[in-house]
Parts: C-alpha cells; structure tokens; sequence
C-alpha cells in the first residue's frame, strides 16, 4: 500500500512582488493528523489553495495516493476525495443542516426530486458512528458555531472524502468544543482518515497531531515527530527566533481614573432581553482591565456602548472627567482607541489602501487636509509608511496595498499602527490577537503592555483564557450581560474563572 | 361581482406569472428590475402571433398554445440581455433591468408602428395591435363567467414553481446560488449556469405575463403604453409574497382584486355613489403597493447574495 494520502513536492507559486510557497514539500501519510503550522503570511492558504486547484503552481508537482494528479478545479480535488472545512464556514444560513450537507451530491430520484429521507437516515447514521452530534432540520441561523462545523465535518465524511483539511477549526470554538473536536479527529484518523490540520495554536498541534510541518515566509523549514519535539521548539521553527509565552511586565501602578461606567445597559439586536445589564465598573491610568467571559456574553455589546457604536438604553460613561454618554464618535475617538472586534466590519475600509486605512479617523486634521478641502496625498503617504516601517506591517506593495489582499495578522498590526500612533488615554482593544500566531499574539501583548506602562488605560476583551490570565491587572468576569466577578489575575485559578463564566458562580461586585 | 372575480382571477394570473418568473431570477441571485420590459417584449411576441396566425388553421388549442409559446420565446430572449450583462459582464443589476424597461417599451412602439405604416401604406402609424378573433380563442364561457385558459397556466406554474423550488435538486441549487454562490461553488455546483437558468426562467414568465395583460380586458394593444407598470407592481407581489410560490399567490389575488376593482366599480352601487373619479381606483393596486411595502419591507427575506455579481475569485 501506497504510504503517502497526498505528497506535494517541491510546489512553488509566485505572485507578483512576492513568492508565496518557494519550493515546499508536504507529505501526508495515510491515517495520520498532520499538522500545518506557520505565522500569517507564511503560505500555508497559498498550499492548501494549490491543492484544491484554485492555483496553479509554477513548479511542483501533486501526488494523490501515489498518483500523480492534476487538480485544475476544487471538483476535481473532490473527485480525488479531498475535502476541507474551511475557516469561514461555506453554509447556506437559511438552509437546514441536511440541505447544506447533501449540496451538491443530492440524492435524487428519475424526475431529479430530491430524495432527503434516505439522505437523512446516512446522515444520522455518520452522525452516530462519528459522534458528530446535528440536528437534521435545524437551520443553519439558529445552530451553535460548534453545531455548524459538526455539519461541515459531515459534508466530507457524506462525500466520503478520505483525506480531510481543517483549516485554523479551533478559532471560532469554546474550549469544549475544542476538547470535542480534538476527539472527533482522533476518531477520525483511527479509522484511517488522513488529517491535515492548519493551525497555529500550539498546544492543540501538541495535543492531536502526528507530526508537523512549518513554513515560514513562504519557505519550507521542516517536518517533525510531534513526540519528539516540544512547544518551544515548534515555536523556535514557526517564527525563527524564540519566543516567549509569558508576557513579561512589572507590577501596575494603577493612577487616576479614565473610564467609568455606571448602570450600563445596551439593547440586544437578537433578543428582547437586553445584552448588557446594569454594568458599572472603572478603569484606571496604568491598569489593564481584562472582561473575561464566553462568547455572547454582552461583551461585544457593551464595548459598543463605550466606543459609540450603539445607543445606551441607561446608564453614563465619563472618559478623563466628561460625561461622554451621548458624544459622537469622533468627539471619544480624540481620546480612545479602538482596536474591533471584527477587523473587516469595524477595522478597516478593506478596498481601500493601506494608507487611507491609516487615516480613516484623522483625514480631517490639518495635517492631511488643506483649507480647500483637498487630501494632502503626500502627507498621508509618508504618514503611513512611517506606520508600516514603525509597525513592521507587511504587505505586497506597501502604502498602496489593498486592504483586503493582506493578512489577517497584518491587517491587525495596521490596526493597532494606527489606534496607538492617536496616543490616547484609553485603549479598548476587544480580542486582538484572534486568529493571530504566536508571533504576532507576543508583538501584540507587548504593544499592549507598552500603552500601560506610558500610563494609559487599557480595557481589554478577550476569550482566550491564556491571555487573560498573562495580560490583565484586573479581571472582570461578564456573563448573561452582567458582571458577576472581580478577580485579581495572581490570585485566581482558570478553574475558578471558568465557574463564573459558565453562570455556576457569581458574586456582588463592589462598585 | 361574476365580473370583479373574473378580473380578480385574470390580473393575478398576470401578476403571479410575472412574481415566479421574479422570484426564479432573484433567488438565484439576480435582482429583476426588467420584468416591465420584459412583459412588454413577451406581449409583442404573442400578440404578433395572434395578429397573424389564422384562427382557422388548427382552431382554438393551436392558437393558444402558439401564443403561448411565442411569449414565452421572447421573453426568455429579451432577458438574455440581463443574464449576458449581470453575469458575463457583472454589470450593475438595477441599471441593466431600467435600460431593459425603456428599451422594451420604446422597441416594441418602433417596432409595431413600421409594421403597421408599411402595412397601411402610411396611413396608419398607430402602434396598434388588434386581435379580436384571436383573443376570443382563450375564453371559455360558463354562463356570465369568462373563464380564460392563462388562469389555468398560471395555476400550473405556481404549482410547478413551488416543485422545482422546493423538491428538486434543481430548486436546492438555485436557492444557494441566491444565499451563498461561494458556498455553492465549493461543492461543485456552477453558479453561473444556475443563475442563467433564473434569469431565463424569469423571461419565460414573464413573457407569458405580458401576453395576458394585454389581452386581459380588451381585444387591441397600444404598445406606447408598454404594460402601465405592471411589471413593477409584480416586483412588490414578490416582495409582499417574500420570493415564496405560495404567499406570492395570495399576494397576487390581493393585488389583483384592487386592480379589478379599477375595472368593475361601476357595478357596484357603493363605490359608484362615492363619486370618486376613475382614477383613484385605477390608482389603488399601486397605492396598496406603497402601503404595503413600507410596512412590510424591514423584514424582508430576501435571497442574501442577490444582485452582487458573483467572482470566482474574491473571498
């Protein structure tokens, strides 16, 4: 029997100003969880979008169970038995979850109609061998994150795709359904399905994969025996130097107050209940304050009360001693920043360039805009290749680069280029090393860090336990849009901390 | 009041024919704009047809189906001009569908006038198309009640459109080209072909809608007046039926009897001694239109992906 699922030897692509994947060799063995680690930008989309056909390498070739193979098309990938669960799930929203999964492959009788009850009885059938639990006709709206890779999981294995792409699947999960998840592929891969994991996330590569391959900047470093190696050196391998997990800082020396909030309530869009209830809490000079809690939580609501995004339905908010509760936009952005959520929604313009991202929220000062009104295009360019050189934001053609077109770790960076270059007295920076790699999580935590010790006040978001705990001074656990704990960061466990995110404890917080 | 149903019945044959072919287009992910124009290209079509086709040869049944079938023909042509400039071109879809309404109207009175001055020798430049004999070929008369054949095919489309939406394989991918043409694309159904299939689909209806309409009351058709706007009160039957067979149905009959009621009035003794001028009533069906889509339009379901043409490329 043939060892290799998938070999792809030597795969060179180039675009222009820019060489993607210089000659990369990536071999799959069958029945294995192979891991596919690298930073943003390191090429792994690129590979993975070569493999599927999307891409024509220039040199290269591809090997599919010992054969040589041409993918032209992502059916033909499909015909070869590959299949992926992309990032960004490719659901219908208004389907049922056995719409989406029979898509493409319906069963069907003479005259075409579809035959979705035998479709239903292999799904539930796969859904019990797999342990992949799903709700057949449940719309894909209404199902959890967890429940709707569960359906693209069983897309594959219903196409009966041997070779399985994960791409960066833990990134949207809680941490049990990470666990989940984990075990699903185990299962998968003892029954000789061939796994091929892209993430950065090292413990996950630690705890599931076989073995690992690394690219960096696009070249080929190595592939390693997960039992033989450790996080450190993974680490070592992905960004070429060592890097460190712990965030190192001093002591915080919190001063005045900058931000208050008092009896805080914002309005939900999805449910009558509001999202955020009688919330009162305060940061101060030199302190990083870290909300802590499970997706849905309110916390994304009640950084929109605070950045203007949303109307308050009751409650104030003081910044640096004026009441700000109806101010516009622009009036709190002269003193806060903002890094989103949603970088694509909320970050950034993304076709635009680069440069006008830079300026999105100052291209009205004097210093780029002339008394006639015109953008002075000078100004603004060497504004922001300053960022780019400052920031080490890498992209294609520099300033002119289409937002779009770059990373997500980069277009992260030249989001928070430019919210700290406004220095401002408070920091709102809500999850902003999502789906970012430990390059970019360390540069960004330091950078965080940076903004406390120049005397600012951070308030942090984050659902990533690990960052709560390394990066805050504070910690205040949100959950059912209330804040149910305050916790001092050396004096609290993630055990403890998990009690009061999951609703199992609560205690009154002292305002 | 046998003729407020008879007029009910027939205009929402039209517009529920017109509000398919509508919904066939927009759910595969491009928005119609040019259903007017295409209703007037189809009428030409059919009415051309029954201006030449003798009664004679074959009778009623040759006749209808003829008609049918050249409106349908026609329509599905003209809305070519849509698929080839939305989908090929990825041109902007409201703009493509307005330059079809005007070119329609204006081609069709071209159109009909040259034909009717070298037929005349140049004393007629009407843009008229009569055809009394023909038309009669649709009617079956049960008593007072005109029953006309097109009240029939617009039964079978609905109950068609309903099938092939929501039981075929077919209607399944058409869907998600309207929601998710990515997510369609990745699973090996090619979104092109399946919005060609909705914006031609649209033109057959369509088409056929525009033959009905003009021969729903009266036995000629001045093509000036291309189809009064028929095909916009359509749009909002579509929107009103949220882009589903069934309720565009119901949405059709509630248009359709305020339309009849234009027609009929006079009979009723009510409405007659209000005094009103004929025009508020001929105004209603589109007053109603207004009412009804500023209410119901914030929670509209309409297909997520439609009128953004779909690039294989972008992500």
């Amino acid at each position: 029997m043939e060892q290799y699922a998938v070999e792809m030897l030597h795969i060179t692509k180039r675009f222009p100003g820019i060489i993607a994947n210089d000659d990369i060799t990536l071999q799959l063995k069958k029945g294995e969880i192979h891991a596919l680690l690298g930073e943003n930008g390191a090429g792994k989309s690129t590979l993975m979008s070569v493999l599927f056909g999307l891409y024509t390498p220039e040199e290269g070739e591809i090997r599919i169970n010992g054969k040589n193979a041409k993918i032209k098309n992502p059916n033909d990938a499909n015909d070869l038995g590959i299949g992926m669960v992309h990032q960004h799930f490719k659901l219908v929203e208004c389907f049922t979850v056995l719409d989406n999964i029979i898509m493409g492959v319906e069963p069907v009788n003479r005259l075409t109609f579809l035959q979705k009850k035998q479709a239903r009885e292999k799904i539930m059938e796969m859904s019990k061998k797999w342990g992949l639990h799903v709700n057949p006709d449940a719309l894909i709206s209404d199902i959890t994150v967890g429940m709707q890779q569960r359906t693209e999981i069983l897309k594959m294995l219903y196409r009966e795709n041997d070779i399985l792409i994960f791409d960066e699947p833990t990134a949207v999960l809680t941490p049990q359904e990470i666990e989940e998840l984990m075990q699903i592929m185990k299962n998968l891969a003892a029954e000789g399905k061939s796994i091929l994991f892209i993430s950065h996330k090292l413990n996950e590569i630690m705890a599931v994969a076989d073995r690992c391959s690394v690219l960096r900047k696009g070249k080929y470093i190595g592939t390693v025996d997960i039992k033989d190696t450790t996080k450190a050196e993974l680490s070592r391998m992905m960004v070429g130097r060592d890097v460190k997990f712990a965030v190192d800082k001093e002591e915080s020396v919190p001063g005045e107050e900058i931000l208050r909030v008092e009896q805080m309530s914002v309005a939900s869009n999805e449910h009558s209940k509001d999202a955020v209830r009688n919330v009162s809490f305060s940061v101060r000079r030199g302190e990083i304050v870290c909300i802590a809690g499970i997706d849905g939580n309110g916390q994304s609501e009640l950084v929109y009360g605070i950045t203007g995004l949303a109307p308050l339905k009751s409650g104030s908010i003081t910044l640096c001693g004026q009441n700000i509760t109806k101010a516009p936009i622009r009036q709190r952005a002269g003193v806060m920043s903002h890094i989103p959520e949603d970088r694509h929604k909320h970050g950034l313009v993304l076709d635009y360039p680069l440069e006008d991202n830079m300026v999105l929220q100052r291209y009205f000062e004097p210093r780029f805009t002339n008394k006639m009104g015109f953008l002075k295009r000078r100004e603004i360019r060497a504004y922001a290749d300053k960022l780019i050189e400052q920031y080490d934001v890498r992209s294609g053609q520099g300033a002119i680069t289409i937002a779009r077109s770059m990373s997500g770790g980069n277009q992260q960076k030249a989001i928070i280029a430019r919210e700290i270059d406004k220095n401002p007295e408070l920091l709102v920076a809500v999850q902003p090393t999502r789906g970012l790699d430990v390059g970019a999580i360390e540069y960004i935590h330091k950078q965080i860090v940076a903004q406390r010790d120049a005397g600012k006040a951070v308030l942090l978001v984050s659902l990533e336990l690990d960052e709560v705990m390394n990066v805050s001074d504070r910690i205040l656990v949100m959950y059912e849009g209330e804040i149910v704990g305050e916790f001092d960061p050396k004096q609290v466990t993630v055990e403890e901390l998990g009690l009061y995110m999951a609703g199992a404890k609560r205690e009154a917080v002292k305002q | 009041m046998i003729l407020l149903t008879q007029y009910t019945l027939l205009f929402a044959s039209v517009l529920m024919l017109v509000a398919l072919g509508g919904c066939f287009s927009e759910r595969s992910g491009v928005i119609n704009i040019g259903l007017e124009g295409i209703m007037v290209i189809g009428a030409l079509g059919g009415a051309l047809v029954m201006k030449f086709l003798p009664v004679e040869f074959g009778g009623a049944p040759v006749m209808v189906l003829a008609t049918l079938i050249a409106s349908a023909l026609s329509g599905m042509i003209f809305s070519l001009l849509l698929a080839v400039a939305a989908i090929n071109f990825k041109a902007d879809q409201t703009i493509t569908g307005t330059a079809m309404n005007m070119l329609a109207t204006a081609a069709a009175t071209v159109a009909v006038k040259a034909m009717n001055t070298a037929a005349s020798g140049g004393s007629d430049v009407s843009s008229d198309i009569i055809y009394t004999r023909a038309r009669d070929t649709f009617i079956v008369r049960f008593g007072t009640f005109e029953f006309n054949w097109f009240m029939l095919f617009a039964l079978i489309a609905l109950v068609l459109s309903y099938i092939i939406l929501y039981k075929l394989r077919f209607g399944l991918r058409l869907r998600a080209c309207g929601e998710h043409p990515q997510a369609a694309d990745s699973v090996g159904i090619n979104v092109y072909k399946m919005r060609y299939a909705g914006v031609l689909i649209s033109g057959i209806l369509g088409g056929i809608g525009g033959i009905v309409y003009i021969t729903a009351g009266v036995s000629s058709w001045k093509f000036e007046n291309g189809v009064a706007g028929f095909g916009f009160l359509a749009l909002a039957v579509m929107i009103f039926g949220q882009w589903k067979p069934l309720k565009i149905a119901l949405a059709a009959l509630l248009f359709g009897f305020f339309r009849a009621l234009g027609n009929v009035y006079t009979g009723f003794d009510i409405l007659k001694n209000l005094n009103l001028p004929s025009t508020v009533y001929n105004m209603l069906p589109y007053i109603i239109s207004l009412i009804v889509l500023a209410l119901t339009s914030k929670n509209s379901l309409a297909p997520k992906a439609e009128g953004i043409p779909y690039d294989k490329g972008s992500r």
